[in-house]
Parts: structure tokens; sequence; C-alpha cells
């Protein structure tokens, strides 16, 4: 058995039988890593001696019977978002360069104590603002099955990483589909928990109420077990919430007394949709039919407006978030900030122009563009009009999902509307991208969980994915209804081919 | 126009903002230190120094505190109540964004009390606009090349904003007013109120209602009064600006319509307030709901706890003093001013012995004077209220004249033994003996035959040649005598005697 | 709501970013196509909905006032573009 092919299941299933050791395992995966980062760009910095290590430490302690945490042994890549002690933690922006926090995140934390390793830093979108991954200041990632097109974003080098098998699983942070989107576009299983189920202490903000970090795997099982350790209330995150942790693996294949209800929502079928992704997604009904549940159309009336919303409430949240990269106290300063001209000269002091040409040299085009947004829309004279009116919708979406979770345990739709797009196609119109994420923005604003699974390929051989949501906290029946659809499919086991 | 001549008089109108840092062990938001006067920034950490992936976790203490206070001025307390972010760049706001509280802070309306001046002006109250929770910022401090330092051991203290309205007609009450809040706040034990350490900072806001003599009154422009940084600096302060907005308008006219508020700050050196610098950019400040933190809901039970917990404060201390012991307004205040572990003192003492007004002579004699010679607290002194109430009855018992319990209350108060072994060892004791005490003055008054002469002569008033021998009666006793006694003794032998 | 270049100016002030001429006209044209995009939502009838600002709808998290250590000085200043051995350092603020 190669632990390349395997799942995060079947790599422990191997530590356990003896068929490899961590250090063969993790030594394949640097092999593979070696092998093709240079094309894929999905991790932008990695060092392969600490992880191999930990290998040989963990493989030490398995042979002398020492208890080993439940992810023993197992590389796992961290987004260049969530904050390691001493490590380089750069949001792949220049702003943060050589940022490197004196703290763990909490879920680095609690990976840390469950034994995995951790794996060098993903790629992403500069401060997880973007759906391609384009945005980054080490360049683009890329899909693995096709490096001509993007994996999707902004956790883009975490589905690449996986869909390459560089690592069974990654961590990786939703605010708008960040996970699930290129999950889809990767063919892998990306999970967004509810708001509230993981902390958030450590993963660098973009829009506070609204982040979600959250696992990548290659099969629901995966996912499952990641979540079970990262999963909990902390006292270092307010929003957290205090709410027993279950065991995710355990109730994926639990039997249940009734029939799984199913619900899609009329609005998901509308323009921009890509017919070879209504054809995954009206599949993926007949599949769970066919595995005995019911599927029923509802209706999320105010879906249209999700992305409106959305991308009011993130750049507000976010203009405040970023607005303590400055060039004062961390982050990317400025050489030259003398005035460019005469009126810069007599209204703005030395202070204000260094922070100004600190922004302006530290972010990229998104980040500034979404910052100004943002700021835009809480400044006085229009905050009620586009902050408030947004929030206030907000809850009618909330409010749309609440009332159809009274009739489904699930909902069913796309993940994204169209396939992996090519790297460069859609980088400059900011509005087309925005509209990728019409499908995922609408759980973050609802504070539910979504998880985004394999459902298909097109015609020219791209992975389609479908999305499942739950109400909040019910990550057991998400995770059951993935699975029953994954059981009787096997989307989940296609690979790229590497060339 | 000649504007002097149409001027009768003008009223003072005052408002005051006050900021009060709350007595906590942590910070607002996070776990490390709140002292002052700590070297530049060794008392921070992640959450305060606002780094990446931080985030603010209320501290409960802080939020009790806060409450109390408003109980304590007698004001509404918000049932729900929210914190927002007030987005500004600044260096010592290392977020760039201060959490505050915006449209519902925990608090509106109440009062403060105006005390009573010696001249009787004062009395009354001044009604609150509101109190809120914030937190408090870093400090700049002007370094050398054209550069300022930052230091945020401050950054993330809890902070406390008073606003009044404004009520206030005279420079001395807003002293006063101030003076009875911090001597409220110490007796709450929700802050120490240095104002030279910054614990309790105010801003004033003033101008003058004018009357002209055509009836009508003219408003001058308000300005705000900054760095003032002690009670006497807030009334000259005052002082200064009223002086200086009278002799203004009388020389310009202008009024509140003509220009926007201004901020000046204080120069204590100098004695005048000096034009502060605009900030560069029109204030903006983009209020939102902080989304890390969550809001707090008060229920009555809460707020009933908090009350019990609040003892009596100065205001109804001083009143029952006069009423139930008699005090004269004076002593009630000094006793009171003192602090809640003296007027618990004195209540203690003044319970035990019946004698209130002997309890506040002895505690403000030689009590208070004690403890500012040794510049000590009243908890190290080692004379309890029970001891002194020994001591004080002994003398009303007549075992020992005042001067010599005054002794014996030295002795006390340096070796911590109780009276009655003092007094033994000492060899205390009054001579109560009629008779031997008898003998002993018309011995002294035998020996000082010019003594009588003078009584004779007239040329010395009586009183004064009574007392000269009453000493000298005192000192062949080595000041044992019961001195009554010993004037009911002279005066009998000296009418015997003819005088 | 049509954005003019002074306007996108005087957010990016407020906002403390620098932009160069072409820049701002750049910015000004994509910051109003999002904007008139994002206008759709005024269509939408709010009467009587309470803006939902927070992820999830907890209440009362405290933590107690229990004290814990400072990083020491050199890793609360060891991220610092510019400091001193004590503090971190700015262009001079004038008061």
């Amino acid at each position: 058995m190669d632990p390349l092919g395997a799942t995060l299941s079947g790599l422990l299933d191997g530590y356990h039988s003896g068929t490899f050791s961590s250090e063969e395992a993790v030594g394949a995966f640097v092999r593979r890593i070696e092998a093709h980062n240079g094309r894929l760009n999905a991790l932008i910095d990695f060092d392969p001696a600490p992880a191999l290590e930990q290998a040989r430490s963990i493989d030490d302690r398995r042979r002398r019977g020492e208890p080993l945490g439940p992810l023993a042994g197992v590389p796992i890549a961290i987004k260049d978002n969530i904050c390691r002690r001493g490590e380089l933690t750069t949001c792949c922006s220049r702003m943060l360069a050589s940022y490197r926090p004196p703290f763990d995140a909490t879920v680095i934390r609690r990976l840390r104590a469950a034994d995995a390793i951790l794996l060098g830093r993903l790629n992403m979108d500069e401060f997880a603002m973007g759906s391609s991954n384009e945005t980054s200041v080490y360049g683009p990632a890329r899909n693995p099955w096709d490096p001509d097109r993007s994996p999707g974003g902004s956790s883009g080098g975490a589905a690449s990483a996986v869909a390459a098998s560089f690592a069974p699983t990654a961590l990786g942070s939703d605010t708008g589909g960040s996970i699930r989107q290129p999950a889809s576009l990767c063919g892998v299983v990306g999970l967004k928990p509810t708001y509230g189920r993981v902390s958030r202490y450590g993963l660098v903000a973009f829009a506070s109420s609204l982040d979600q970090i959250g696992p990548f795997g290659h099969e629901v099982a995966d996912v499952a077990r990641v979540l079970s350790v990262i999963a909990g209330s902390d006292p270092m995150d307010a929003t957290s919430v205090e709410m027993p942790v279950p065991d995710y693996l355990a109730a994926i294949d639990a039997k249940t007394d009734r029939p799984l209800r199913i619900g899609i929502a009329r609005e998901f079928f509308a323009e921009g949709l890509d017919p070879e992704v209504e054809a995954v997604v009206r599949e993926a009904a007949r599949v769970f039919e066919a595995e005995g549940a019911t599927v029923s159309e509802i209706s999320l009336p105010n879906t249209g407006q999700a992305i409106p919303a959305y991308y009011i409430v993130a750049p507000a949240e976010a203009s405040s978030n970023l607005a303590r990269y400055d060039g004062t106290i961390f982050g990317h300063r400025a050489e030259d900030f003398e005035p460019r001209t005469d009126a810069e000269r007599d209204d703005l002091p030395g202070l204000v122009r260094m922070m100004m040409a600190s922004r302006a040299e530290g972010f990229g085009p998104e980040v500034t563009r979404r910052i100004m947004l943002g700021t835009f829309v809480l400044s006085a004279g229009y905050a009620d009009k586009y902050y408030v009116q947004a929030l206030k919708v907000r809850r009618l979406i909330r409010d749309d999902f609440d009332r159809a979770f009274k009739d489904v345990d699930v909902i069913l739709g796309p993940t994204s509307p169209v396939p992996a797009f090519r790297v460069g196609e859609k980088v400059s119109d900011p509005l087309a991208m925005y509209l990728l994420d019409v499908y995922t923005g609408s759980a973050n604003l609802a504070g539910i969980p979504g998880i985004s699974l394999p459902g298909g390929l097109s015609k020219s051989g791209l992975p389609i994915g479908i999305q499942l949501q739950a109400p909040a906290f019910a990550e057991e029946t998400l995770l059951r209804a993935a699975r029953t659809f994954e059981r009787a499919t096997d989307w989940h086991t296609k690979r790229p081919q590497l060339a | 126009m000649d504007v002097e001549k149409k001027t009768m008089e003008y009223d003072i109108i005052i408002g005051l903002e006050i900021h009060v840092q709350l007595q906590t062990e942590s910070k607002m938001f996070s776990g490390c230190g709140t002292e002052f006067g700590l070297p530049p920034n060794t008392q921070t950490d992640p959450v305060s120094l606002g780094l990446p992936g931080t985030l603010p976790v209320m501290n409960g203490k802080a939020f009790n505190l806060a409450l109390k206070t408003a109980l304590a001025f007698g004001a509404e307390i918000a049932r729900f109540t929210k914190w927002d972010r007030k987005n500004y760049y600044y260096p010592d706001l290392p977020k760039n964004y201060q959490i505050s509280q915006y449209d519902l802070p925990f608090s509106t309306g109440g009062s403060l009390p105006i005390p009573e001046r010696k001249d009787g002006g004062g009395g009354g109250s001044i009604r609150l606009t509101r109190i809120h929770l914030e937190e408090d910022t870093g400090k700049m401090i002007h370094a050398a090349g054209g550069m300022s330092e930052v230091d945020l051991n401050r950054a993330g203290v809890p902070l406390l904003e008073v606003v009044t309205e404004p009520d206030l007609r005279d420079p001395a009450d807003a002293r006063g007013c101030l003076e009875e809040l911090r001597l409220t706040l110490r007796y709450l034990g929700v802050s120490d109120c240095e104002m030279q350490e910054g614990s309790l900072r105010c801003d004033a806001n003033v101008n003058l209602h004018i009357r002209t003599d055509d009836g009508t009154t003219i408003a001058t422009p308000i300005v705000e009064i900054k760095n003032m940084n002690s009670f006497s600096a807030v009334e000259k302060a005052l002082h200064y600006e009223v002086e200086r907005q009278f002799e203004k308008w009388k020389d310009d006219g202008l009024t509140i319509k003509d220009a926007h508020k201004e901020t000046r700050g204080w120069s204590d050196p100098e004695g005048i307030t000096k034009p502060q610098r605009q900030k560069e950019t029109a204030a903006d400040y983009r209020y939102f709901p902080e989304p890390d933190l969550v809001p707090v809901e008060v229920d009555d039970a809460w707020i009933a706890r908090l009350r019990d917990e609040i003892g009596e404060l100065p205001m109804a201390r001083r009143a029952r003093f006069e009423s139930e012991y008699g005090l004269s307004a004076y002593d009630a205040n000094v006793l009171v001013e003192q602090g809640q572990d003296v007027a618990d003192y004195f209540d203690a003492v003044a319970r035990e012995t019946g004698e209130a007004k002997l309890a506040s002579n002895w505690i403000q004699q030689d009590i208070l004077r004690s403890i500012k010679e040794k510049k000590i607290g009243l908890g190290d002194l080692h004379v309890d209220p029970a001891a002194l109430s020994d001591l004080i009855k002994r003398v009303k018992r007549k075992e020992l004249n005042t001067n010599q319990g005054r002794e014996v209350l030295a002795r006390m108060i340096d070796t911590g033994q109780a009276a009655e072994s003092i007094i033994a060892e000492g060899g205390y004791g009054l001579i109560g003996d009629r008779d031997a005490l008898a003998a002993v003055v018309a011995e002294t008054i035998d020996a000082n035959p010019k003594a009588l002469e003078d009584l004779a002569g007239g040329k010395k008033k009586p009183d004064a040649v009574k007392g000269w021998l009453r000493g000298q009666v005192m000192k062949k006793t080595q000041g044992k005598a019961d001195p009554e006694l010993v004037v009911e003794l002279l005066e009998a032998r000296l009418s015997e005697l003819g005088h | 709501m049509n954005l003019s270049p002074e306007d996108v100016a005087k957010v990016a002030l407020l906002a403390r970013l620098r932009l160069e001429p072409n820049e701002l006209a750049t910015y000004t044209g994509q910051i109003n196509e999002i904007v008139h995009y994002v206008e759709q939502l005024q269509q939408v009838d709010v009467s009587g909905v309470e803006p939902l600002a927070h992820g999830v709808e907890v209440r009362n998290v405290f933590r107690e006032d229990r004290r814990t250590d400072s990083l020491p000085r050199e890793e609360a200043l060891g991220n610092a573009p510019k400091r001193n051995h004590e503090a971190f350092l700015v262009p001079a603020v004038l008061q």
C-alpha cells in the first residue's frame, strides 16, 4: 500500500498495521512535494527536516507503546493565515512578509496535542481575499487536474496540496466559500464548520463574523477526524460556543431511524450556473433518493441577495481588521514616505504619510479594493444605506435557512457555479470573481456549516463538487449525509495525474 | 457696537468628560497586568499588541465594576448592551480601532453630587449623560531624531468614560464634583483615581451665556480643555478659560454660531490654555458592532446582587454621621473623606464607646496624624477599633487624663500592646484622692506667695494666674492629677484665702 | 450613487491608502461597479428586521480577572519595523 494514495484514515491504518512507518509516509509526501510543488505552487515554504524528525519521534513512541494522539504521524498542511509561534505567517501578503507571531493559534495547539505533523505554509489569496488564489504575493497556486487552471480560492493552496497528495489533509479558512469552492474545483472534500464550532484565535482575521477554520481531505471520514480534534470552545475566543464535541467519525456511519430529508432550493438553478454543474447536482439528488433519502424542492428566497450582502459585510469588517497593518507594531513599513505633492506636504504629517505609503506598498490591489469598499460602506452618511441594510438582509438570509430546516435535514446544491477556470481568466474583473461565491457566501452570513464533496467530472475531466448545508451545530447530520453520497459513488477516489 | 456697555453678566456653562481606569488585575480583553509606571512595553501580550489573529475576551470584573459605578450614581442599567469598534488611526492604538460602546452603552442617566462649598455655594447635583466602557490606549513619548516612542503598557486597560450634561456653573463645583467622584469610586473599589498617574482624567467643555441688557443671551463658542492633570488644574484652567472667553468675546464678538468647537490644552506652569492642533482629517469613526465580542444581557438578579455589594456611599455617610452621632458637618466630612476604612473605624469606635465626639477627636488628632507621619495605612496600625475604644473608655472613667491617654495611645501604636498593660507598666493613673490632692494644692499656693500678690494686685488676669497654679499642681503630681478636681480644689482654697 | 475620484480619494485617506493617480481612476471605476451591484439590496423590504452583526447569537461571555504573564519585551518588539531598546518608533507626533 502506498501512503501517497491513502486517505487520512488509510494512513492511520497503515501506521497501525505496520505497513509503513510515519517516517516512510512523510518521506513519500516530501518526495512528492519536491517533485511537483514547483509546478503547482501549493506550498510556499516547506522545510522537510522538522517534519521528518517529528515522524521519527512518533515512530519511536509508537514502538515503545506510548499513548499517541488521534492524528499521530498525519501530515497536515496549514494555510498561511493560521499563526504558528516563531514561524512565518504572511497571509501571502508583502505586508507580513517577515512576520513571525509569538504564539500558536488554538487549532495549532490542538493539532500539536493530537501529534499531527505540521507541514509548510499553504498558498492562498492575499489575506484570504479572492476566489482563485491569484492575489497571492507568491504567485498563483495551480490546479493539479490542469495546472493551467486555478485551484479556486482563497484556500487554493490547501485544495491543490490535498488533491496532489502533498498531504492527506490540510487546514484552510472559509469566509465566503474559501474552503468549499477550492475543494469543489480540486475534487476534494472541504468542510466549513458552524461559526463558533472552531476557535478563531490565531486565525488572521479577514471578516470576523464570517471567518471559520476548517479541514480538507479526500473523504468525509478525513474531515470528520480533523474536526473532532480542532472543534470545541476556547477561552481565547468569545464567539466559540460552549458545546460538547461529538465523535464526528462515529457519527458519519451511524444508523438513523428515519430517512434523510434533502432539500434543493429552486433559486439555485439560476443564470450563471454551468449546465454541467447543474447536471451533477441533479444526479446527486437521484443518488440520495436511491439511498433512501427524500428529496424535495424548497425555497431560499433571499439567495440572490447573499453576494451583495456579503460584499458589504465582509469588506466592512475587513477594513477595520486590516487597519492594524500600518507599519508601526508589525508588518511592512515604507522606506520612502516623502510628500509627493505640495498638498501632501501641507496636509499630511509624516506619521500619516508613513502609514499611507506602508499600506499602499504592503497590500495588493484586491485587498486595497476591499478595504476601500469597506471603508466607504461604513462611512458617515452611507453606513445605514449599505452596512446596516446588509445586516438586515443577512438576518433575512438566516431566517430563510431556519424556515427551510424545519422541513429538511440538509440542503443540497452546487458549490461553485463553474468548474475550474483558467489562471488569468477572471482576475481582471473583480465583480465576476465575486459572483463565484454565489452558492457559498450565504452559509457564512447565516453561520451554518457547509461541505463540498466530489460529485462528478466535467466532460473535459475537471472535478465538480456538490455542496451540502445543515443547521448550525448539526455537523453530525451534515457529515452523515455527505457520507451517504460518498458510499454510493466513487468520485472521491479519483486522483489527478501529475505530469 | 459698544458691547461692553450692554453687558450685564454671564453664566458659566461647564460639562465634564471623565475617564477612569478600573482597578483590575488584568486588562480589559486579555491577561497581562495593569500596573502603572513599568518600563515601556514590559506589560503587553499578543492581544494588547493587537497582533494579527488575536481576539478580545471581556474581563468580567471590569464589567461588574462598571455596573457598580452606574448603580452608585443612580444611572439606568441597560438590559442589553454591546461593544462597537471606533475606527481611527493612531500609533498608541495598535489595532487602529478602539473597542468602545456607541449606541447601546451599558448605562445612561444618573447624577453626580455637587458638594457644598465653604462659601455656601455648590450643592445639588449634575446629570450624567451616559457611562460606557472602553479600552485605554498606549502612550506616545517624544524621542530623539524626529521620532516618537510607542509604549503599549497601558493599551487595553479597562476604562470608564463618564459624560456629564453641561450642568456645572462654577469652576469650583467642577473640582468638587470630581473630588466627590474620586471619593465614591474609591469607596466602591472601582478605581484608585490618581490624576497624577492618569487613572482619573478629565476634559471639560466650557462656554459662557452672556446676558445683555436688551434681555437676550449670547452663547460664546464651546472650548474643550484637555491636559488638566490635577484637581486644582481643573479649577484653575476653567477660571482662566472663563476670563479668556469673556475678554475674547468683548474683543471679537464671536458666538457659538460663528465658530466650531475649539480644543485647548492647559499649561500648568504658564497658567494658560493654548490651542491644540486639530487632527488632519475630519473624524469619521465608522462605528460598527464589534464582531469578536458578544453582547451582554443584564437581569434583575444581577443588578440586585451588585446593589447588595455597594455599601454606604460618602454623601449618605456624611449625613448619617451628622444625624446619628451629632457630629459637625466639618468633622463628618473629614472622617468620610479619609476613605471607607477610616469612616468604618470611626463607626466602630463611636458605637463601642457611645462617645462619638470623643471618638472623632481621638481619630482626627491621633490616629490620622500617626498614619500620616508613618506613611502607613489604617490597616497597618496595630490599634483596632476595640483597643482605641477601650482607651477612650478608660479616659472617660478617669483612669487617665487626656494627656496621659495620648501618651498611652502613642505607645499602643508603637508597640501594638493593649492600653491596660501599658498603663500598668508605665505607672499611669490619676490621683483622684480629694484629701491628698487638696494637700498638694495648699502646698503649691503656700510656696508661691507671688501668685497671690498678683491676684490681689490685679496686675495679671486671674485666669492666667490660676492656670499657672494649676500647671504647678500638675507638675508636682507628674501629670497624674485629675485636672477637673485640681480646678475645683484650687478655687476652693483660693476663696478660703479671700481671693 | 456614483463616487467621483475625489470621493474615492477621501475614502483612501480615511483608510490610510496612498493611491497613484492612475490607480485612483481604476479603483473609482471598479468601486462604482461594485457599489452599483450591491445597491440591489435597497430593493429588499427589511421593515421590522433587526440587523444581524454576529456569526453566532450568544450572550454574556466573560473571562475571569486573572493576570497572566506579559510577553518579554524583546518578543513584544520582535516584529517592529523600527524600534529602539524599549519601544516602537514612529515619525514624531506633534501635540
